[in-house]
């Protein structure tokens, strides 16, 4: 595939944010392996000495030792070690095994090792050190089966990360509207207010500050919390057109235009009324307690030509805004993305199939439209062969869990991607698939319950944040290195370094890591 | 515009605990007892206070209720004594094919008549065989949805199930020439078939035939089974013959709309002998889904026969064959046999065999059916764990002898509403208001094995392995 070239240069400062240790919220974090001292112990403390992951943890003049941190315990790969506990106690009162509790966290695409390895990645900004798998899920299809081709040892780049521009630009039409840079291949997808708690919201705002990145307000509204992070948060307009107001649109840096979202493809939000408290439905305009459905499609447009009124209306309003247009996966993707640069948007934003939702039909999520995988290389080369790919911003989005699966939809011909699930891992969510009812989420993310929502602050939020971006990008920066590159920018449409498993012979699928399988009970 | 056309559900709560997913696992001889902050207490979803209440006396049952997955015990007790596991009832629950989750879906649409909405993305394979390698597609700016959900747009799920008139004539004035040919119509694609095995009461089956009254659909069901008790109900039940029986059978085949009539020998011969009874009556040819079937339709189709009704195994495969093709397949096999022969509006479709979900209907539809019918369902709407236990005379764990009447229509009528909205989901996003346009529209689907060719096939180039992979 053609390696794509951008007309408009655009020259951005890395800023990379401090990474400060996060703990969890909760005073038991789960990890994949359990760590147990029986009676034998007798607190010599050797094992709080030896271990250099801090699993052992004796609290200053305390004699007894606390419960050991079984989520920073490395497991049986430790065996090799000299520093191994288990070995080393003199009393052979420890013992490390798997955690049974893995059969429960999960499922196909978000294994239970890779939901431990963001909360991993959250708490310390680095990458897991154990025997956690966080690229590859048990979906057995598309990312999952893609790999990044053998690199060549000689076209190693031995830069330091510091050197590295993961940075990616937003607006590469040259309209006169400003050349909007973000430090990272990737901004927060929308989530309303009413969908996720207010703390959350705020936080991913602080974060994307931080970041210099954008995140985005989803359907519901512009609440007052917002304002002072507005240059970092993309308004969205949506089919509800809840909140959408003149002073909202020209507070923000980028419109979204919300045509339609990947886990609910054709269909229009849904915020069910236990969540619409006071607070929501105010700025809604609606009423407390009744169930939101918002319509589908925008009854405006009804065409290209409608399509383009609704942008030119927006850029009226604000002439300095960038404009996006988030739509789903059909089989047509490709006529959608062009149209859409038609009608004037700088970003085209595909939302494939197996995104996230704060409720949908489990009917919508598993059956309409196609998975994001098969959309980008579509689309991707459609707009190269119209000519038109130097000017959009193509971001991808929806089921994109992780680095790697980032760095492969670039490569497959994204400019980038649009987090919102991650996110969330990073703030402990279990997917537990329970955000849509009654006082919501249970883990204080999604959840507009006034007691729910306080055990969840800001500053967490944003700290998890900032330190899993930095994890990403210690790999994307890795990935970057071993093919010789120095942006992000030059992994655009490079699909001739990825391999898909099920295209290679069998000798050759030796060469790479194996399609992780494993039978869900679901 | 047709009157509009809904369900009304009543919620119907279970009869029995159902089989929840989730077991949590207390260590308790590490628990201290009194530490005042137990979680137990501040479950959020109140499962361990509720719990006291026997399950058959609470309003809202277990499966919806008790333990969602939290693990905020596990990460909260202050003893760290929690922990979860799959239940081992859930794990021995249905097969591979009739999954737990499934099952446990379709308990909660009988229950409760809504559509199954959940939080967070899609948590399954990325693809699998059968229906689940295709994907409905949606429609974008350039082509917009209907907004069916809710009734804001209305979208017609009506199909007929009698044969069409091939041409009319008219008079010179312009009026109808030709007789007005009756019409058999159904308000939703999906027709009822007495399940091949369950603890079939009388009262189940009753419930069975209400349920189709109450909606408007048909119940095929075994003539010998009919009792004065189903005259009520008699305008929704299909009575299944064969060529031998059907004499027996005659008052109420006068009294039926339709009859179907099992595919065999002296066919033709048993075809005149139902019009003779009864001229007006709708025939449906019952046949098994086999590799003959398709060429069975093509003969079938020049015949008087108004519908085929083609059943597959429980398992949504082709029958008699060690190597059974998926039902897509076979459906997509007898669509175009048809098509090919420039006889497929001559005749209608109807496929059984493992219909299990609401998708199912939406993508047989796409392969090129009619409507489907659907019979093992209804034993689970009705609270069946499909533990097969009455096919070896052993007791039903949940008594399905005892149903009562209203409760089993209810929930039969509930998860069809369920269904029936989940139906209008898939096609309000395809765009397409008339189920009748969904028969065989490919253009509106996307399938796994195109995506792949036509979007990996220039990234990767050939692809090496067969299947899903």
């Amino acid at each position: 595939m053609k390696k794509v070239k951008s007309k408009v240069r655009c020259k951005g400062k890395q800023q990379l944010p401090e990474v400060v240790q996060t703990p969890s919220r909760y005073r038991n974090p789960i990890g994949k392996f359990l760590v147990k001292r029986n009676a034998k112990c007798v607190s010599c403390g050797l094992c709080a000495k030896l271990c250099p992951y801090g699993v052992h943890v004796r609290s200053g003049k305390y004699t007894q030792p606390m419960r050991p941190l079984e989520h920073k315990c490395i497991g049986t790969k430790c065996q090799a070690n000299d520093f191994y506990c288990v070995k080393r106690c003199p009393q052979h009162a420890l013992s490390v095994k798997l955690n049974p509790i893995l059969d429960t966290i999960g499922d196909y695409r978000w294994s239970s090792e890779m939901i431990l390895a963001h909360w991993h990645m959250a708490e310390t900004g680095t990458l897991p050190s154990g025997e956690l798998e966080y690229r590859l899920g048990y979906s057995n299809g598309g990312f999952d089966k893609i790999r990044f081709r053998i690199p060549d040892p000689k076209e190693y780049l031995d830069i330091p990360d510091e050197e590295i521009d993961t940075s990616i630009c937003l607006n590469k039409r040259n309209d006169g509207r400003p050349v909007r840079m973000i430090s990272h291949p990737c901004y927060g997808g929308g989530m309303s207010f009413g969908s996720t708690s207010l703390s959350v919201l705020v936080g991913r705002a602080r974060a994307a500050k931080r970041l210099n990145s954008f995140t985005c307000t989803g359907e519901g509204g512009y609440p007052d919390a917002f304002v002072p992070y507005r240059d970092n948060i993309i308004t969205q307009v949506a089919t509800g057109l809840f909140g959408v107001r003149e002073e909202t649109l020209l507070h923000t840096p980028m419109i979204e235009f919300k045509y339609a979202q990947g886990a609910k493809p054709g269909l229009g939000g849904h915020l069910l009324g236990d969540k619409v408290t006071p607070e929501v439905a105010k700025i809604r305009e609606t009423v407390v307690g009744s169930s939101l459905f918002s319509p589908f499609p925008f009854h405006s447009v009804y065409s290209v030509e409608d399509h383009k009124k609704h942008l030119d209306w927006v850029k009226e309003v604000n002439p300095r805004a960038l404009v996006s247009v988030k739509v789903s996966t059909p089989s047509d993707a490709d006529m959608v993305a062009v149209g859409s640069y038609y009608a004037g948007a700088n970003v085209i934003h595909f939302d494939g199939s197996y995104g996230g939702t704060g409720a949908a039909p489990d009917i919508a999520k598993k059956n309409i439209a196609m998975p994001i995988e098969y959309a980008i290389p579509k689309v991707h080369r459609f707009l190269v062969a119209e000519g038109v790919r130097d000017e959009m911003c193509f971001m991808a989005s929806g089921g994109i869990r992780n680095a790697m699966d980032v760095a492969k939809a670039i490569a497959l011909g994204a400019d980038g991607a649009v987090i919102g699930t991650a996110d969330l891992i990073a703030l402990e969510c279990v997917r537990c698939s329970n955000c849509e009812s009654g006082r919501g989420c249970a883990r204080s993310i999604a959840t507009t319950d006034a007691e729910l929502g306080k055990q969840i602050s800001e500053e967490y939020t944003e700290q998890r944040l900032v330190n899993m971006y930095s994890a990403w990008r210690r790999q994307w920066c890795e990935l970057l290195r071993q093919y010789g590159m120095r942006s992000i920018k030059e992994l655009v449409g490079r699909s001739d370094l990825l391999v898909n498993m099920d295209y290679l012979d069998e000798e050759e699928r030796q060469a790479y890591q194996p399609t992780p399988k494993k039978k869900l009970v679901l | 515009m047709p009157k509009k056309y809904s369900i009304h559900a009543h919620k119907t709560d279970p009869r029995f605990p159902p089989i929840g997913k989730y077991a949590t696992v207390e260590f308790r001889e590490d628990c201290a007892g009194s530490c005042r902050q137990c979680v137990k207490k501040r479950c959020v979803f109140h499962i361990f206070r509720d719990n006291f209440t026997h399950w058959s006396t609470m309003s809202e049952p277990e499966y919806l209720y008790t333990c969602k997955s939290c693990y905020r015990c596990v990460e909260e007790c202050t003893k760290g004594i929690f922990s979860l596991a799959i239940n081992p009832e859930y794990r021995t629950l249905g097969d591979d094919y009739w999954k737990a989750g499934i099952i446990n879906s379709t308990w909660a649409q009988a229950h409760t008549g809504s559509i199954p909405v959940s939080g967070a993305g899609y948590r399954g394979p990325f693809a699998a065989e059968g229906f689940d390698s295709i994907w409905t597609d949606m429609s974008e700016i350039v082509r917009p949805t209907r907004d069916g959900i809710h009734g804001r747009e209305y979208i017609n799920t009506m199909v007929e199930l009698s044969k069409r008139p091939m041409r009319l004539r008219f008079n010179p004035d312009g009026t109808l020439a030709s007789e007005e040919a009756p019409v058999l119509e159904i308000p939703l694609p999906v027709v009822l078939q007495q399940p091949a095995f369950g603890v079939l009461s009388k009262t189940v089956l009753l419930a069975m035939a209400a349920a189709a009254s109450s909606v408007g659909t048909l119940l095929f069901i075994k003539a010998e089974e009919y009792t004065p008790f189903f005259s009520p109900y008699a305008a929704h039940l299909v009575p299944c013959v064969t060529k031998d029986t059907y004499a027996r059978y005659a008052d109420l085949i006068k009294g039926s709309r339709m009859v179907e009539i099992a595919y065999g020998p002296g066919l033709d011969e048993a075809l005149s002998g139902l019009k003779a009874i009864n001229p007006d009556l709708f025939i449906a040819v019952g046949l098994p889904l086999d590799s003959a079937a398709a060429g069975r339709a093509g003969e079938l189709a020049r015949t008087c026969v108004d519908t085929l009704h083609l059943t597959g195994s429980d398992y949504g495969r082709e029958v008699g064959t060690d190597n059974p093709r998926h039902l897509k397949d076979m459906i997509r096999d007898v669509h175009l046999a048809l098509v090919g022969n420039r006889i497929r509006h001559r005749i209608n479709l109807v496929f059984s065999g493992g219909i299990a979900l609401a998708e199912h209907v939406a993508k047989s539809l796409i392969c090129g059916a009619d409507a489907v019918g659907i019979d093992l369902p209804l034993l689970i709407a009705l609270e069946c764990r499909l533990c097969k236990r009455c096919t070896q005379g052993k007791r039903c764990p949940v008594k399905l002898e005892a149903v009562e009447l209203d409760w089993g229509k209810n929930r039969i009528v509930n998860l069809l509403a369920a269904w029936h909205n989940q139906l209008l989901e898939v096609m309000g996003a395809c765009g397409i208001r008339e189920a009748r346009r969904m028969r065989g529209e490919l253009g509106r689907s996307m399938w796994f094995d195109d995506l792949e060719r036509d979007s990996f096939g220039p990234v990767f180039g050939k692809r090496k392995v067969t299947g899903i992979g």
